[in-house]
């Protein structure tokens, strides 16, 4: 159970928080299809970070040393950096949407090309391989809170909430957990927020009040390229060991579902990045995945084949969507560049 | 002469052509820089390497390699010839398969999972249907229609999915790519199809010829020797005309693009705008099926069939080109075989220089980015024309002769 727990947190909190993202977008006026785009580039901007942080020797003697605060320090900056790379990239596609009017579907597709291509084309520059790993070690023995890490023992058992909130996690996790409170709050309760929600409902009435629709759609978009590349790098710690290969599996887009099923608000995308990473973590780990803790690991014995439970996961999101997309409502103006002109 | 060529410059056809040429130009010259900014940052290329990679961005479709002192060489190079035509045949299905969903308002990413069901239906059928009873021909041919038909199939589950239950096509598309993805693999995964013949060739499904199925080459092989091109290409063209009568000429085209241009007003007006949808989508997944046809049955190709981690490349590159050719279908062979030419380049840019077939992807990329504002682009061309008629009796007064950079871009329109 503790393994299924943290399994699917590792999946829920990245979906979470690009969701989020998308929400940022979207609610001031821009769909942003990009966030699958801007996911790997933060990712490879991370893991870029924490190996030119390894390579220049600044942290081997906190490393030696076991000064894991200052590890955990590292994994924040490079969630830091590939934030602000995340936002600079998503730039782009504001530019493209906001100020020349683009298609922003268009747009959007346009920066999913080009991410992967940059990354995979500077990787193979860099490293001269396809894939850009760690300089040292892994992503567990650097980043990984574990009971070693607060000085105790390994055979001591912490009861189950023990277990499951403070052995083998990460960080990132619990930080993109308390973004995504604090963000939502933002939304809702400040009038930065009222304002962005303004300019993804009607513009026009917005722009009368006195408010800088471009400006606030700089700003979704900005906070959005910021969450996904953040959340990009995080699931590239958390789920391939701190590698950037160019690809997340379809996982901005998988976001883009949730963001639609959550229906927009932060609420119900919570619950069902929840179920989404529950199903997506079945697909990762089905065959190691002990339910109820008595060493059997039901799921692989049922017979049901592999490429099923790797399936799931976008089955059901179509199902999902099937029954929802009825009732969901979508900020009125977005995809709809700004045109002061018009009424 | 100088009359034709303003209304020729005037025509909107031309003022499109124009504008997908200066992206072209554009997402060369960003590859360049990309060039030149790694080769100065990056210790193992040298200076004359930045300039060779520069060089073969623009000119690589006419490099020969290297002589034996190591300086490139240029000139005429019919594999690589073949091999653009090659490859430019699914791109061209794949670039009608999005144009054609475009013309209905559709956003057809949903070609790469067309295109794999496109690949499994038409490797299935043509490794194992009886070859010394039916022929080869036959079987190509009934091959290639199981790939159309998968393709198409799959088409309309998005196309269903938009037109009935309201599902935005983007997303339903990008769904079905990925569960096309498992299925393709867990299909090939219990079939016999797996290449077990050849020891290097784990992973991979027996080519087609071993089964006797090949695409004809109609001396094409002899026109590009050494090159992998065959008859397809033929087929690819055909359907693109094909396209352009069904979209222009037909009434089915002309409801397909009245409910592209407003499904409301096209109920009003008595069109089945529902089923008109779920058919744009399985237009646009046969052609992407067919291209995948194409290419697998060709005979020279191998499918690696574990395919649950990655999409084809070619399904996606299908958006830059209709885009690139804004959505016509006749001007669809001619970006795809630009795309795929710039697809050789990157090859000869890996097998020449330090840097890899990636850059090609970003010129792409750059491309498409480009597009998306095309309007804009468009939009400075016709402020430019609203200047054009004061210039024009400034023009004749002086007895000037016409701008010669326009001549030299209409010119340039026609073969792009």
């Amino acid at each position: 159970m503790t393994f299924l727990i943290q399994q699917t947190l590792i999946f829920a909190v990245p979906l979470m928080i690009v969701a989020l993202a998308g929400v940022f977008s979207e609610r001031s006026g821009i769909i942003n299809l990009a966030l699958e785009g801007i996911m790997i580039f933060g990712a490879f901007i991370g893991v870029l970070f924490v190996r030119a942080m390894q390579l220049s020797g600044a942290y081997d003697a906190a490393k030696a040393a076991g000064d894991w605060l200052s590890l955990q320090g590292l994994e924040l900056l490079s969630m830091l950096a590939a934030a602000v790379m995340g936002s600079v990239f998503s730039l782009l596609l504001a530019f493209a949407a906001i100020n020349l009017r683009a298609d922003q579907t268009i747009g959007g597709t346009a920066l999913n090309l080009l991410a992967p291509a940059l990354v995979l084309f500077l990787i193979r520059v860099i490293a001269n391989q396809e894939t850009l790993n760690m300089a040292k070690g892994d992503a567990a023995s650097w980043f990984m809170i574990k009971k070693s890490t607060f000085g105790i023992d390994k055979s001591v058992h912490l009861g189950f909430l023990g277990e499951t909130l403070i052995n083998k996690v990460y960080l990132a996790t619990y930080v993109c957990i308390l973004l995504f409170v604090i963000l939502s709050i933002i939304l809702y309760k400040t009038r930065f927020g009222l304002r962005l929600r303004a300019c993804g409902e009607n513009p026009q009435a917005a722009d009368s009040l006195g408010i800088n629709v471009y400006k606030m759609r700089y700003a979704g978009v900005t906070i959005s390229g910021a969450l996904a590349g953040m959340g990009g790098f995080v699931y590239a710690l958390t789920t391939s060991n701190c590698s950037s290969t160019g690809d997340v599996a379809g996982f901005g887009f998988l976001a883009l579902a949730v963001m639609i099923f959550g229906n927009w608000t932060p609420l119900n995308i919570a619950v069902s990045s929840l179920i989404f990473g529950l199903f997506k973590c079945i697909a990762a780990s089905y065959s190691s995945l002990d339910i109820n803790g008595d060493g059997v690991y039901m799921l692989s014995q049922i017979g049901i084949s592999s490429h099923l439970y790797r399936m799931l996961p976008y089955i059901i999101t179509l199902v999902v969507l099937a029954f929802t997309s009825k009732g969901s409502r979508a900020p009125k103006a977005e995809g709809i560049p700004y045109d002061k002109g018009s009424r | 002469m100088k009359g034709k060529l303003a209304t020729l410059y005037q025509k909107d056809g031309t003022k499109k052509i124009l504008a997908s040429l200066v992206s072209i130009l554009i997402g060369l010259l960003v590859g360049a820089f990309v060039v030149i900014i790694v080769g100065l940052f990056n210790s193992r290329i040298s200076l004359k390497g930045a300039w060779e990679g520069v060089r073969l961005i623009f000119f690589g479709i006419f490099s020969t390699g290297r002589d034996a002192s190591g300086a490139l060489t240029w000139g005429f190079n019919p594999t690589s010839l073949g091999n653009t035509l090659f490859r430019a045949m699914p791109l061209i299905m794949t670039g009608l398969s999005v144009a054609v969903a475009f013309k209905t308002g559709l956003f057809n990413i949903g070609a790469p999972g067309q295109y794999l069901f496109g690949t499994m239906a038409s490797l299935m059928v043509a490794l194992s249907l009886p070859t010394e009873k039916m022929g080869a021909v036959p079987v190509w041919i009934i091959a290639f229609l199981a790939g159309v038909l998968a393709g198409a199939l799959w088409g309309a589950i998005p196309g269903a999915m938009k037109a009935f239950l309201n599902i935005n096509e983007v997303l339903a598309c990008i769904m079905t790519n990925w569960i096309a993805a498992n299925i393709v693999t867990w299909a090939f995964d219990i079939s016999n199809f797996k290449n077990v013949a050849e020891s290097t060739k784990t992973g991979y499904v027996y080519k087609t010829t071993f089964n006797g199925v090949a695409t004809a080459k109609l001396g094409l092989d002899k026109l590009f020797p050494g090159s992998q091109v065959n008859a397809g290409i033929l087929v690819a063209i055909l359907a693109a005309i094909g396209m352009y009568v069904l979209i222009n000429k037909t009434t089915l085209g002309y409801q397909l693009k009245a409910c592209g241009s407003n499904r409301h007003a096209a109920r009003y007006a008595g069109i089945k705008d529902k089923r008109n949808i779920v058919l744009s989508m399985a237009i646009a997944g046969a052609l992407s099926g067919g291209g995948a046809a194409l290419y697998w049955l060709s005979g020279n190709t191998e499918f690696f069939w574990s395919t649950y981690q990655s999409l084809p490349a070619i399904g996606f590159n299908g958006i830059p080109v209709a885009l690139l050719a804004v959505n016509n279908p006749i001007a669809v062979i001619f970006t795809g075989i630009f795309m795929s030419m710039l697809n050789v380049i990157g090859l000869q840019m890996s097998n020449l220089t330090a840097y890899n077939e990636y850059l090609t992807d970003i010129i792409v990329a750059v491309i498409v980015y480009l597009s998306a504002f095309a309007l804009v682009i468009r939009m400075i061309f016709e402020s430019r024309k609203k200047k054009a008629p004061a210039a024009e009796k400034k023009a004749k007064e002086n007895e000037e002769p016409p701008k010669p950079d326009a001549a030299q871009n209409g010119k340039g329109g026609e073969q792009a």
